[in-house]
């Protein structure tokens, strides 16, 4: 069957494991890479077969315009800026994994439809914003949320140093999504990182203050989530089904954990893998789209 | 000996044990009998630091910006403080606390974790705040490590760094061993901030400045998460006792919390907390916001709380997880 062509902007830690997930695709071909240093990234994708460039975006576009369709943007916010005018130039839709947030938020659980593949380019939010707004967007169609709030516990070792250094910028875009994809009234999103040994799968608590508190409906509304995170990212769990956290008030609090795929990066990365995964669900849907395949 | 710095954290540590329902007449009348006491600095806020109104840490009764308004309008000579934990305030809310008059920010993160606070420190100091870095959980960390964030902490512009035994776990020679190393590091002046959970805070507080800490916490009768911190009008009567130089008045400290324990407690229902609960915070190594919350995770599941603390010190679980006590509790139910 044919495959969509589909590029890498920067070959780190995410860029790499994308490129182990694009070869599992019955409907992604790796068929670019790019950065803008000669690197063991670009060695990966050189050794894997793929032409690869430390000629960056320009390298992408000249020799590629036309024939990649799907471009996975994993730079930095600023590297992004640069490169979403080539990209958009050029006629590539782009998953922007960076938190430049230049195109609106896609949460595959959520809202992965037809108007959004239109777009130029779509935003992959955060790695929390991954986890938890599918829960909150649940809940929310259960029992109406007024307020949400997540707590993202992730292993010191996976928070890289974007990450780190823009700590603020990650809490509240994670918050915004929230409200934007999740559809709380109002929402906050907070950030932990626990340095324990062997480290901790990434860890998520979701609290929502409903206005309609069956509990019955909202843990059917969030398994049925579950399922569907699960259908893109494998390793997502219950670490507590969703209950009221005291049955005389209204916050219901459930926990997920996210084990990763253990591709390039290791298993208790699973903040790193949810990302990735979701923005390869997205590339495989609109791919689908692309090659007229019906399911 | 050089002179010690005393903070006073009954507003801000002490709020945990009121689950942070303090009132502007209590932040009015506690900074004004701590101003008068000639305490140096007095830190208010919600337990869990700016923007810690949240489900996770309990919302707050009263905004945080009109308590830290109020002790502001308070402090006569006293210089008010609040906490930053970068991934739970951020630098919007720097400058909200900048246009009260706060001169001193304090920003916490889990002692291997420095580097989350390389922006907050950053624009603290460019504001012209006086600015504390504050490694919390220090018992969890070698020596070494400890002294490579402080040093991260100090390259970000820190006025001060703290050693934070958040957990009340420390022995004195862990105290020590930690404060020595970090004065030999530094060149900025290095603090200690203590939990009485293993009834050590008076004694730890003393081993700090032995080895060089001239920066120490307290709080009013010891009002703080878990078993509270070093009672401060002890805190200076020992000092007193051991020719310690310091600013703090012993009498009016003393009466500063006779206040709090006669009567801004008294409508709380707050007494002394009790040990044995936050014994097990020290004995455990967990961290000491957590005693109230698994005491309630505990009731909701009908369990031991001791044993979701035994649990909570078996995860590894660094300050703000207050959500997994919960979910050992339900676990521990299923058993």
């Amino acid at each position: 069957m044919n495959k969509v062509k589909v590029g890498i902007i920067g070959p780190g830690n995410i860029g790499q494991d994308l490129m182990i997930k694009i070869r599992r695709s019955k409907y992604l071909e790796l068929t670019c890479v790019v950065g803008i240093v000669e690197s063991p990234g670009i060695k990966r994708a050189r050794d894997m077969g793929v032409d690869a460039s430390p000629d960056g975006v320009k390298y992408l576009v000249k020799h590629y315009k036309d024939e990649i369709q799907i471009v996975f943007d994993a730079t930095s916010a600023k590297g992004h800026l640069e490169n979403s005018k080539y990209l958009r130039e050029a006629g590539m839709f782009t998953l922007d994994l960076t938190p430049a947030a230049l195109g609106p938020y896609c949460v595959p659980a959520v809202n992965l439809d037809e108007n959004i593949l239109k777009e130029p380019e779509v935003n992959m939010v955060t790695c929390a914003g991954q986890a938890t707004t599918p829960m909150v967007a649940a809940i929310n169609r259960a029992a109406d949320v007024y307020y949400a709030e997540t707590v993202s516990s992730l292993s010191s070792f996976s928070a890289g140093p974007g990450t780190r250094a823009n700590i603020d910028e990650f809490t509240q875009t994670t918050r915004n999504a929230l409200i934007k994809v999740g559809g709380a009234d109002t929402a906050r999103s907070l950030i932990i990182l626990n340095p324990a040994e062997p480290p901790i799968y990434m860890s998520n608590t979701i609290y929502c203050r409903v206005r309609d508190k069956n509990i019955e409906k909202i843990a059917k509304s969030c398994e049925d989530c579950l399922a569907v995170m699960k259908s893109y990212v494998p390793g997502v769990r219950f670490r507590m089904k969703p209950i009221l956290k005291d049955p005389k008030d209204d916050i219901v609090m459930l926990g997920v954990e996210v084990e990763g795929a253990g591709d390039y990066l290791p298993k208790t990365a699973g903040n790193l893998d949810i990302i990735n995964a979701a923005s390869i669900r997205i590339a495989e849907v609109k791919a689908k789209q692309l090659l007229g395949v019906k399911e | 000996m050089s002179k010690i710095i005393i903070t006073d954290t009954t507003l801000r540590d002490g709020s945990h044990s009121v689950a942070h329902r303090f009132t502007i007449n209590d932040v009015t009348r506690v900074v004004s009998a701590l101003d008068s006491a000639n305490v140096d600095i007095i830190e208010v806020g919600h337990g869990d630091g700016l923007a810690g109104s949240t489900a996770n840490y309990g919302f707050s009764a009263v905004p945080e910006m009109d308590l830290i308004k109020a002790a502001v309008q308070s402090a006569k000579n006293s210089k008010i403080a609040t906490l930053l934990l970068p991934g739970i305030g951020t630098v919007p809310d720097l400058e909200k606390v900048k246009d009260l008059g706060v001169k001193v920010i304090r920003v916490a993160t889990h002692v291997t974790e420095a580097d989350i606070a390389h922006e907050h420190i950053e624009v603290a100091k460019k504001m012209g705040f006086f600015v504390v870095g504050f490694l919390m959980m220090a018992h969890r960390a070698k020596t070494e490590r400890v002294v490579e964030e402080a040093q991260k902490m100090e390259s970000y512009g820190a006025n001060v760094v703290y050693a934070t035994d958040s957990a009340g776990a420390l022995l004195p020679k862990g105290v020590k061993e930690r404060i020595s190393a970090l004065k030999s590091a530094l060149k900025i002046p290095v603090g200690f901030h203590s939990h009485n959970n293993l009834g050590l805070a008076i004694g730890n507080s003393l081993a700090a400045i032995e080895a060089g800490a001239t920066y120490i916490d307290g709080s009013l009768g010891g009002l703080g998460a878990g078993a509270g911190n070093t009672p401060t009008e002890m805190l200076v009567g020992v000092m007193e006792r051991a020719g310690i130089d310091k600013n703090a008045n012993f009498f009016k400290t003393i009466d500063a919390s006779s206040l709090v324990r006669n009567e801004v407690l008294e409508p709380y229902g707050v007494h002394l907390p009790a040990i044995q609960d936050s014994l097990m915070l020290g004995y455990a190594g967990v961290y000491s916001s957590f005693m109230l919350h698994a005491k309630r995770a505990a009731k909701r599941f009908n369990v031991d709380y001791r044993d979701i603390i035994v649990e909570a010190g078996r995860r590894e679980a660094v300050g703000g997880q207050e959500d997994w006590l919960y979910e050992i509790a339900e676990e521990l139910s299923k058993k």
